[in-house]
C-alpha cells in the first residue's frame, strides 16, 4: 500500500483526526478545493469569478476524463452514487466519446483497406486515433 | 470593516465548538477570524479587496503556482477547523464584502448548515485510489495462444494485423480486468462508511505517476470505524498483483459538504 503523506498522523485510534500540518499531494488538494466543498454564492460579484474558476476546473476535470476515456476506465458513468456536475461532464464527454470512436473506427476501416490494398507492405499505416474536439 | 478589506470564507462550525480562531494564516497570510451567529460559527479571513477583487483574483487563479498556494492555505485553515470539530468546507474563493453578509448567510441557512454538520460529527473523509500497471497486467492476462498466428495462405500483412487485434484484445481484457477490480475495492469498502463518493479519475500530470488510476473514491468514516477501514484497505493492497491502493487523510469531509443527491447549482443564492 502506497501511503500517502502522513496519513495516519495523529488520526488513527480516534480522536478528531484532522492533522493541520498534511504534506499532501497537490492535485488531491485542487481536487477539493475546487471542485468540492459547499458552493455559497457571496455578496461579491461572482458571475466573472466562477467563469474562470469553471475554466481551471475543467481544465483539470477534462483532462482527467480524457485520460480516463484514453484507458476506457468509464464505469463510474453508471453508477448511480455519481451525481451532480460531474455526472453532466460526464454525459458531454460520452458524446464527444462516441464521436471519437466512430472516427477511429473509420480510421480502422480505412488502414484496412489500404492494407488489403498493398498486401506485401509489413506495416500497413495506420493513422493516429485523432482527438476531434 | 474599511472598504478595502474583502471577506474570505473558509468554512462553517458549529458556534458552541472552542469559537477561537485556529491559529493558523490565511490564503493572504491574514490572522484568521471567526464570526458566531447563533448555532454557527463561520471561519473567515479578511484580504485586501485590491488583491481579492474579482478581476484580479480571475487572474490570479489562471496561474497554477498561486493556485498552488492559495489552495493549500484554504486546506490548511479548513483542517485547522476540523481538527476541532465539525466542519463544512466552503470552496475556494467565496467571498463576501463584509462581515454581515457571512452572518446573514448563517442566519439564512441555518438549517442546512446544521444537518450538513451533523452528517459529519464524528467522521472524516479517507480518500482511497486504486493504481493499475497496465503492462504487467495486460502481460499477466495475455493468453500464450494470443501471439500464435495462423502462417500459410495468409501473407506477412495478415499476421500483422493478427498480433494487433491479439494486442487490442489484451488491452481490453486488461481495462475490463482494472474495472472489476475497482468495483471491487469500492464495494468492499462502502460496507464500513457512513457515506462514500466516486470521482473521476486524476489526470497523470497531477498524479505524477503513468499506472493507471482505476478508483479515486472518497469515504466519510466514523472514528471508531477507522482501524478496520485502514486495515481493510491494507489488505485489498495485498489483494492482487500489479494492483496499488493509496489512501489520503484525513481529509476535512470536502467531499460530504453537500448532501447526497444536491446538485451544486441548486446551492447559488
Amino acid at each position: 500500500m502506497t501511503l500517502a503523506p502522513d496519513p495516519f498522523g495523529s488520526g488513527l485510534g480516534g480522536g478528531q483526526a484532522q492533522s493541520a500540518d498534511r504534506a499532501t499531494n497537490l492535485g488531491d488538494i485542487l481536487e477539493r478545493v475546487l471542485d468540492k466543498g459547499l458552493v455559497i454564492a457571496g455578496d461579491i460579484r461572482v458571475n466573472l469569478l466562477d467563469i474562470e474558476l469553471l475554466t481551471i476546473k475543467l481544465r483539470l476535470v477534462i483532462a482527467s476524463l480524457e485520460t480516463a476515456k484514453e484507458v476506457g476506465i468509464d464505469w463510474w458513468e453508471h453508477d448511480p452514487w455519481l451525481r451532480g456536475d460531474a455526472e453532466r461532464r460526464e454525459l458531454a464527454q460520452k458524446e464527444r466519446g462516441r464521436r471519437e470512436l466512430t472516427a477511429a473506427e473509420q480510421t480502422q476501416e480505412q488502414g484496412q483497406r489500404a492494407h488489403e490494398e498493398a498486401e506485401e507492405e509489413p506495416e500497413p499505416r495506420r493513422a493516429r486515433r485523432g482527438k476531434n474536439s | 470593516m474599511t472598504g478595502s478589506q474583502t471577506v474570505w470564507l473558509y468554512a462553517v462550525t458549529r458556534g458552541d465548538a472552542d469559537s477561537s480562531p485556529p491559529a493558523v494564516r490565511g490564503v493572504a497570510g491574514e490572522d484568521v477570524r471567526v464570526l458566531t451567529e447563533g448555532p454557527l460559527t463561520a471561519v473567515v479571513g479578511s484580504v485586501d479587496a485590491r488583491r481579492f477583487g474579482p478581476d484580479v483574483l480571475a487572474g490570479h487563479l489562471e496561474n497554477l503556482d498561486w493556485l498552488a498556494t492559495a489552495a493549500r492555505a484554504h486546506d490548511a485553515v479548513v483542517a485547522a477547523a476540523a481538527a476541532r470539530g465539525p466542519v463544512v468546507p466552503v470552496r475556494l474563493a467565496t467571498l463576501f464584502s463584509s462581515d454581515d453578509g457571512v452572518r446573514e448567510l448563517l442566519r439564512g441557512r441555518r438549517g442546512d448548515f446544521q444537518s450538513a454538520l451533523a452528517a459529519v460529527t464524528g467522521r472524516a473523509e479517507w480518500g482511497v485510489k486504486a493504481y493499475v500497471d497496465p503492462d504487467s497486467l495486460a502481460d499477466s492476462l495475455s493468453a500464450p495462444d494470443a501471439a500464435t498466428v495462423p502462417t500459410g495462405q495468409s501473407g506477412a500483412g495478415s499476421a500483422y494485423l493478427m498480433r494487433r487485434r491479439a494486442k487490442l484484445a489484451a488491452r481490453q481484457s486488461a481495462q475490463s480486468a482494472a474495472g472489476e477490480w475497482a468495483q471491487q475495492i469500492h464495494a468492499r469498502l462502502r460496507p464500513l462508511c457512513a457515506a462514500s463518493r466516486l470521482h473521476p479519475a486524476q489526470d497523470p500530470r497531477l498524479t505524477g505517476r503513468r499506472d493507471w488510476m482505476i478508483l479515486n473514491a472518497a469515504y466519510l468514516v466514523d472514528q471508531d470505524r477507522t482501524e478496520p477501514f485502514h486495515a481493510l484497505v491494507r489488505q485489498l493492497t495485498e489483494w492482487q498483483a500489479g494492483l496499488d491502493v493509496e489512501l489520503t487523510g484525513p481529509w476535512p469531509p470536502y467531499s460530504f459538504a453537500v448532501p447526497e443527491g444536491a446538485q451544486p447549482g441548486e446551492r447559488h443564492g
